[in-house]
């Protein structure tokens, strides 16, 4: 009976070390997605196992034990590196194009419709 | 009629595409920031390599009219490469040059400055990489020169230095002064 009681004390320590190490790195796996790899351009910070990355998935860790959101960390990365390193694009004027150009096609498709169906 | 705005609107379309692609073969798809813009914390916190102290950027920097931040490691090869033009910057005897140490281990490292010379004044390491990716950096090497007065980039070069870059950064010191 005491031996039941000590393997289930130790699968249930294990458990919930690994569930609170999991919660911790979810968090950068999360933030590091949204993240460009900037020299294995094409891969995401989360995916790559370059050094660049490496380090970065550290200091996403440090800035969360040091308690900074994920908005102050990306817009510290951001002064860093530059908009390029988040995979979403601000609202500006070189990409205004690219935000209002679905909703474009959008209404004219819309459009096109409702005459098709109209002139039937 | 109608037939014919389709033909066109189709052609349009094709052509419109086609110079779309062709001026995106003469970009290079390889980004860089830019480096003016780009902001260095001087908090920066680090070890020497040759004693166990603490130190922040603001304390490093306080040598001198310019500091040149050089990012380094044992094992890479363009490092060795860039080496001579460290030193040769040395002698020059206005720049405060800094050494950063990136994922690197202290044997190696000493012993890499103890075969090729020690153009550094101080060296700190950066066993996990954070440092320099607080400094905006990509990897090994790359070189940074900062105006100590003002606390802003000159210039940034992400790669090994050369004899262009050397000629450029010589120029820029002389016409700063």
């Amino acid at each position: 009976m005491k031996i039941k009681i000590l393997v289930l004390t130790i699968f249930y320590l294990i458990g919930s070390f690994n569930l609170s190490y999991a919660a911790n790195s979810e968090k950068v796996d999360q933030i590091s997605k949204n993240l460009r790899c900037l020299i294995c351009q094409g891969q995401s910070v989360y995916d790559s196992q370059s050094d660049f990355a490496l380090s970065m998935k550290i200091l996403i860790q440090n800035k969360i034990d040091e308690g900074k959101n994920d908005e102050q960390i990306y817009d510290f990365l951001k002064s860093k590196y530059g908009e390029w390193i988040v995979y979403d694009p601000e609202i500006n004027k070189n990409t205004v194009l690219l935000w209002v150009l679905p909703l474009i096609l959008f209404v004219f498709g819309g459009i096109l419709i409702l005459r098709k169906v109209s002139i039937k | 009629m109608v037939k014919n705005i389709k033909l066109i609107a189709v052609v349009f379309l094709v052509i419109v595409s086609f110079f779309i692609l062709l001026k995106g073969l003469n970009k290079t798809n390889n980004y860089s920031p830019n480096l003016n813009s780009s902001n260095i914390d001087f908090n920066f916190k680090a070890k020497f390599l040759y004693s166990n102290e603490e130190t922040t950027l603001y304390e490093l920097i306080n040598d001198k009219d310019f500091s040149l931040i050089n990012i380094w490691a044992s094992w890479c090869l363009p490092c060795r490469d860039e080496h001579p033009y460290l030193l040769n910057l040395n002698s020059l005897g206005k720049l405060n040059i800094i050494g950063i140490n990136y994922k690197d281990s202290e044997v190696n490292a000493k012993k890499f400055i103890k075969e090729l010379g020690n153009p550094y004044s101080k060296i700190v390491v950066d066993p996990s990489g954070v440092n320099s990716i607080e400094l905006g950096a990509y990897g090994v090497p790359e070189t940074i020169l900062i105006n100590n007065n003002s606390k802003t980039i000159l210039k940034k070069y992400i790669g090994p230095l050369d004899d262009k870059k050397l000629a450029e950064l010589k120029m820029i010191i002389k016409n700063e002064n």
